[in-house]
């Protein structure tokens, strides 16, 4: 079943166009990666997907139902989780907060629970923590323990990126959005998270969408690689077809040759 | 390396004292000094107007002496070097009184300025004339800088039994009539004459008591703060719980049962903090948890104690005059207090939404403006003659009851009552911020603060969760205006300007925002001891100046301590990460090493 | 749905019931404004409404106070586009102008340069020069000290100082110079005399004269010099400018300098206007020339003049026009709140200002 369907989606800033009449499915199960040197409008892609930015005209169909014009917030609801290319945390707030809060749009409870302390909300919150300790476990002992209580500021950037995995799957999407999951990792925690993305679709079942550079994280994850070029799709099929695409070459050699 | 004496920074030194003497003038021009020199605060050797005065030479002393000490730095060794950099400040300052009391002797400029004139002079120069004055400046100001230097060198245990006494002997002073009400109250009337002179401060040789007192203490119980936390902290949680509702229970018997002791005054000071501490609360919720600037918040309490007014009041303008208001709702019998309450309470939820909905989405600082405005457009409303036949314009409405609980009435008669009454509002306003701000409204509140735009796409509804936290602050606000009208008996347009709005924040921001504990000892300190917008403070001569003080310790809370004196700790992270980051990476840790905290727990 | 819509139509969600009351709350409003109108031209047509005298007061005074605003309006603006931050002591600094103006104009009248013509003119430059030394100093001092340790902070910190510095300087002022509205002496009678076939009052076209001269000279400033370049260079990207050789600190400065003597020169016209100062005298008019600035559109300059000589038509003519049809009494009460529901109405249909500002999505705090 497809999942995602992109159809025909142009986007463009000030006489830019940052994405021009894309098409893009995602079918259920799948981990596609999309690569592109940089400026490709990778992240721009993200942002249409997930409600930042809106297109100009074109099509965007999740579970078949379209989600143009929705908020961020209704997007989510409807299970698209992502990590943003920056690392945005909400540093202040604890690690098990910070996941306990991406649950907001898988409950419900509001003012008279906490107020009178009523037994939904008892169990809810109780749901909320154990749902959180389980994600931040996925990552071993790191962030749990000692650490639920420290703010995310703390956090190395490695971990960083991880808590900010754990949050988008607090959120429980069926489709899973990592831009560039391993930027600024060392080789054994790329190797290390490489694995991991395997077990979020076997183990948790989520449907994936990376955006990266790193291309041994592609070429080892990836059911299907999507190459981007001025918001053109310029070659898409397995990481071996793709590698060997006479225009991908192109597109990164005729740039800086310091793009990883 | 040791460095001697000639090595310190003198052109620091000189520009700080510069400041502090140009601050010292123009307190002396505003009126703070003459001002406040009634006020005796140490029978015959300090005032009120001189702490004040006296005080900025001293702590430019001190500043000029704290030298920055920056990684990798030798740690400059302590001694005559703070005595002479504070020492140089004084006298720069002094120098530029000095220079003050030339010009004031000369020129005459009485006819702009009301405070120019001899008594400043006498001030200044601690009536010894302008050719001693100036000498005595310098060398009063040269001393006092040494002494702040000095404290540089003092060892720990010495700056913390110099800090007990002098803070044990100040809150004596300052709290005189809370201390004369409560002897007198007991049947200790002679004590309290003996500890305060008849004019007004502590008596000199009592004050030295309690130096000796405060001194001795000091030493008795050294350590034993630090000792009792350890013991606090090895405690398991659920002993931690019990003491802590220990602690609760002792607070709660402590606010039931202290009033009793109290006299008439400061009953209705308490009453008034109870009251702030009120819209502080409430307020907190919306700028402090949910990172929403409400500069027109006094328009809730206003909507609070009008509504209340309107409804209990058997002579409310509307029920007088031939009104369509009259007409249309002459059924409406007169409510007493506890009834019109949750009315009260949902009639200003619902101007909470009217106001909040176009508001929300607008960006901080538009809303800030906006909420400002819309606060003004209430007053103006209340003050026009279009609504007067209705809520009474400048007029006001006046004989509002106050609440009847049964057994009695609670009204500005008796502010013993009234304290009371307030109390339990802010326990319940406690309650509500406590349970709110750890439940998921909470914390999403909290993730919207931090970044909005990442809360939306993890799943907040940002515009609903932002309208929730601004009516629940204009529902604990209308508590406020509640008692507020049933306690002062009159609402008058009058006391709800803007500035009731920007000492709640400054309270909120004093205490710490996002802080229900820190927020409270704001109201209680600043609140208690300057006063609120029209209520008198324990220092009620400061009645002319707190304005001014209340703006400057806005900009100062804001450039220094941002996080809020009693800071609550996510805050205090919040607004020193860049700091922390940085002592971080010049510790040689970098991003991207696993195990791995780049940055030790602040 | 077609494939060529350019703003895609809001889905039908759960959440809808803030945007319903949103719009019932926009509806409402437009309606009040509507049937007031409605009300107005019924009574003109019947013959009992405002002659055309007094609609030409209106008028008048409309503009020479929007002119002001406008002048005000613009330091406001520029602060904004440079740093993003509204500086909400600038009504201040025009107190600040306005206070000075009072100084000096009665020293002045002492010394009796306030009478004649060429005397006249001569103090009133003197007066002019004065107040916008004044205000550009008290400008460069708030900024040097309140504002430049604050230009990382996140948006808000800055916006609360500012308020914290405007309540300080009313207070400060308050202290110094007593609580007592100041009395500017009167202008010689030729100034109050009527000019023109509208007949304009003297002091009214002077008001607006000097606006507009100030007005040219700033767009000559801002449009012409190196400086002003460096200024547009530092609204676009501070980090930008810096790597292209500009001195952002310098240029930053600057602009508070510039907007400070704009705020300078309208404070010494507000006291010829109305002849009272006091230390509240910088609040309101600070609030509505930033409700001007938005009307203008931030960063925009002769958006902001515009916006000015907008609202003061508005905030003289509004009460009038629409509210006293309605059967309001005494509006003139209800001038302040007049302007303010300006800067609400307009704010409740485009949150982000008339002219909606162009942030990055990570600027947008």
């Amino acid at each position: 079943m497809t999942l995602l369907d992109i159809k025909n989606v142009t986007i463009s800033f000030g006489g830019l166009t940052a994405i021009d009449d894309l098409n893009f499915h995602v079918e259920e199960g799948e981990i596609v990666s999309v690569i592109g040197p940089n400026g490709a409008g990778k992240t721009t892609f993200f942002n249409l997907i997930t409600g930042l930015a809106s297109p100009d005209h074109g099509q965007i169909n999740f579970e078949g139902e379209s989600i143009i014009g929705l908020d961020p917030n209704e997007i989510t609801a409807r299970g698209i989780g992502r990590t943003f290319q920056n690392v945005r945390l909400f540093p202040q707030m604890t690690i098990l907060e910070n996941v306990m809060v991406a649950q907001h749009c898988r409950t419900s409870q509001k003012i008279w629970g906490p107020l009178f302390r009523t037994k939904a909300y008892k169990e809810e919150e109780a749901l909320i923590r154990k749902n959180a300790e389980e994600v931040l476990g996925f990552f071993g002992p790191r962030l749990i323990g000692y650490r639920l209580h420290q703010p995310a500021f703390v956090l190395s950037y490695a971990n960083r990126r991880r808590l900010e995995i754990a949050r988008a799957m607090a959120t429980q999407p069926r489709l899973l959005m990592l831009d560039e999951p391993v930027a600024g990792m060392n080789p054994m925690e790329t190797a290390e998270l490489t694995q991991l993305i395997g077990k979020l679709r076997s183990e948790w079942g989520f449907t994936i969408v990376i955006i990266e550079h790193d291309m041994r994280l592609v070429r080892d994850v990836s059911d299907r690689v999507v190459v981007l070029d001025h918001g053109v799709t310029i070659a898409q099929g397995s990481y071996d077809h793709v590698s060997t695409h006479p225009d991908v070459i192109e597109a990164y050699l005729g740039r800086s040759a310091g793009d990883k | 390396m040791s460095r001697s004496a000639t090595d310190i920074d003198a052109k620091r030194s000189t520009y700080i004292g510069l400041i502090a003497g140009s601050t010292v003038v123009f307190m002396g021009l505003v009126g703070i000094g003459v001002g406040l020199n009634e006020r005796m605060l140490i029978d015959p050797i300090l005032s009120l107007g001189y702490l004040f005065v006296l005080t900025v030479p001293f702590v430019a002393g001190f500043v000029a002496a704290n030298e920055v000490v920056l990684e990798g730095m030798e740690e400059p060794e302590k001694g005559s070097r703070d005595l002479l950099a504070g020492g140089i400040a004084g006298l720069a300052g002094g120098l530029v009184v000095g220079l003050f009391l030339v010009v004031l002797n000369r020129f005459d400029l009485s006819e702009w300025m009301p405070r120019w004139g001899d008594q400043l002079l006498d001030l200044f120069s601690f009536r010894q004339g302008v050719g001693l004055g100036i000498v005595i400046s310098l060398v009063v100001g040269a001393v006092l800088g040494a002494f702040g230097g000095g404290i540089h060198v003092l060892k720990p245990e010495a700056k913390r039994l110099l800090t007990i006494v002098g803070v044990s002997v100040l809150t004596l002073a300052i709290l005189e009539a809370v201390v004369d009400d409560f002897l007198g109250e007991i049947g200790l009337k002679s004590l309290a004459r003996l500890l305060y002179a008849s004019g007004g401060g502590l008596a000199f040789v009592p004050a030295l008591i309690v130096v000796a007192i405060a001194t001795a203490l000091a030493l008795g119980f050294k350590g034993k703060g630090t000792e009792l936390k350890n013991q606090y902290d090895a405690m398991d949680e659920g002993e931690q719980k019990k003491y802590n509702t220990y602690m609760m229970f002792a607070t709660i018997a402590t606010a039931i049962i202290l009033p009793i002791f109290l006299g008439k005054i400061v009953n209705e000071l308490l009453a008034n903090i109870g009251l702030f501490v009120l819209l502080a609360l409430g307020l907190n919720i919306v700028v402090g948890r949910a990172g929403i600037l409400d500069i027109g918040y006094v328009a809730f309490f206003a909507v609070g104690a009008y509504a209340m007014a309107v409804l209990t009041t058997p002579e409310a303008p509307w029920r007088l005059n031939d009104t369509f208001a009259n007409t249309a709702f002459s059924w409406l019998p007169v409510l007493p207090w506890l009834v019109a309450l949750p009315i009260v309470v949902v009639l200003t939820g619902f101007v909470g939404l009217l106001i909040g909905t176009p508001v929300i989405r607008m960006r901080g600082d538009y809303l800030a403006i906006v909420t400002l405005g819309f606060g003004e457009i209430i007053r103006l409303l209340f003050l026009s003659d279009w609504l007067s036949p209705t809520l009474g314009g400048s007029q006001g409405i006046r004989n509002i009851p106050g609440v009847d609980i049964g057994i009695a009435e609670v009204n500005g008669t008796d502010p013993r009552a009234v304290f009371w009454l307030v109390a339990v509002f802010v326990a319940l306003a406690i309650y509500i911020s406590h349970q709110l701000e750890t439940s998921r409204i909470g914390r999403a509140w909290m993730a919207i603060r931090e970044d909005e735009p990442v809360a939306e796409a993890m799943g907040i509804n940002t515009v609903t969760t932002k309208l929730f936290a601004f009516v629940t602050g204009a529902v604990l606000a209308s508590f406020s205006g509640a008692i507020f009208a049933a306690k002062v008996g009159s609402t008058f347009p009058n006391s709800f300007l803007l500035l009731v709005s920007i000492i709640i924040l400054v309270v909120v921001i004093v205490g710490g925002m996002g802080n229900i504990p820190g927020v409270i000892v704001g109201a209680v300190v600043l609140i208690g001891i300057l006063g609120g917008p029209k209520q008198p403070g324990l220092l009620a001569e400061f009645s002319e100046f707190k304005l001014l003080i209340y703006g400057a310790l806005l900009v100062f809370m804001m450039l220094k301590r941002p996080e809020g004196l009693i800071p609550n700790a996510a805050r205090t992270r919040e607004l020193h990460l860049e700091e922390a980051l940085q002592d971080a990476w010049l510790k040689g840790e970098k991003p991207g090493s696993d195990d791995d905290e780049a940055v030790a727990t602040a | 749905m077609t494939a060529t819509q350019r703003k895609p139509q809001k889905v039908w969600k759960t959440n809808n019931w803030v945007d319903l009351f949103l719009t019932a709350i926009r509806i409402g409003a437009m309606a009040f404004i509507g049937v007031g109108l409605l009300a107005f031209v019924l009574e003109q047509a019947g013959g009992e409404g405002l002659t055309g005298g007094a609609i030409r007061g209106l008028f008048v005074t409309g503009i020479s106070q929007g002119a002001m605003y406008g002048l005000i309006a613009l330091g406001y603006s520029m602060v904004y586009g440079v740093l993003g931050f509204i500086n909400f002591a600038h009504g201040e600094v025009f107190m600040a102008g306005a206070m000075s103006g009072w100084i000096t104009s009665t020293i002045l009248f002492e010394n009796g340069m306030w009478e004649g013509e060429a005397k006249f003119v001569l103090a009133l430059l003197i007066v002019l020069v004065i107040a916008v030394i004044v205000s550009t100093l008290a400008t460069i001092l708030i900024e040097r000290v309140a504002y430049r340790p604050l230009r990382e902070s996140p948006r808000l910190i800055p916006l609360i100082t500012s308020i914290g510095v405007s309540f300080f300087m009313q207070n400060a002022v308050l202290g110094l110079f007593g609580p007592a509205s100041k009395t500017l002496p009167a202008p010689p009678p030729w100034m109050s005399a009527e000019y023109t076939f509208l007949r304009i009052e003297g002091t009214k076209i002077l008001v607006l004269v000097i606006a507009a001269v100030s007005m040219a000279g700033l767009w000559v400033f801002v449009e012409r010099t190196k400086t002003g370049k460096a200024m547009r260079a530092v609204a676009e990207d501070k980090e930008i400018a810096a790597l292209m050789g500009i001195d952002v600190n310098r240029t930053i400065v600057t602009t508070f300098a510039v907007g400070g003597a704009m705020a300078g020169v309208a404070g010494v016209l507000w006291g010829l206007l109305f002849r009272g100062v006091s230390a509240l005298t910088g609040f309101l008019p600070g609030i509505k020339a930033f409700t001007a600035a938005v009307i203008g559109g931030v960063g925009n300059l002769g958006g902001s003049m515009a916006g000015g000589l907008l609202l003061g038509l508005v905030e003289s003519v509004a009460p009038l026009v629409i509210l006293k049809p309605l059967g309001i009494p005494a509006v003139s009460q209800l001038k302040d709140a007049v302007a303010f529901a300006v800067l609400v109405l307009i704010l409740l249909f485009k949150p982000t200002g008339l002219f909606g500002e162009r942030l990055a999505a990570e600027d947008r705090a």
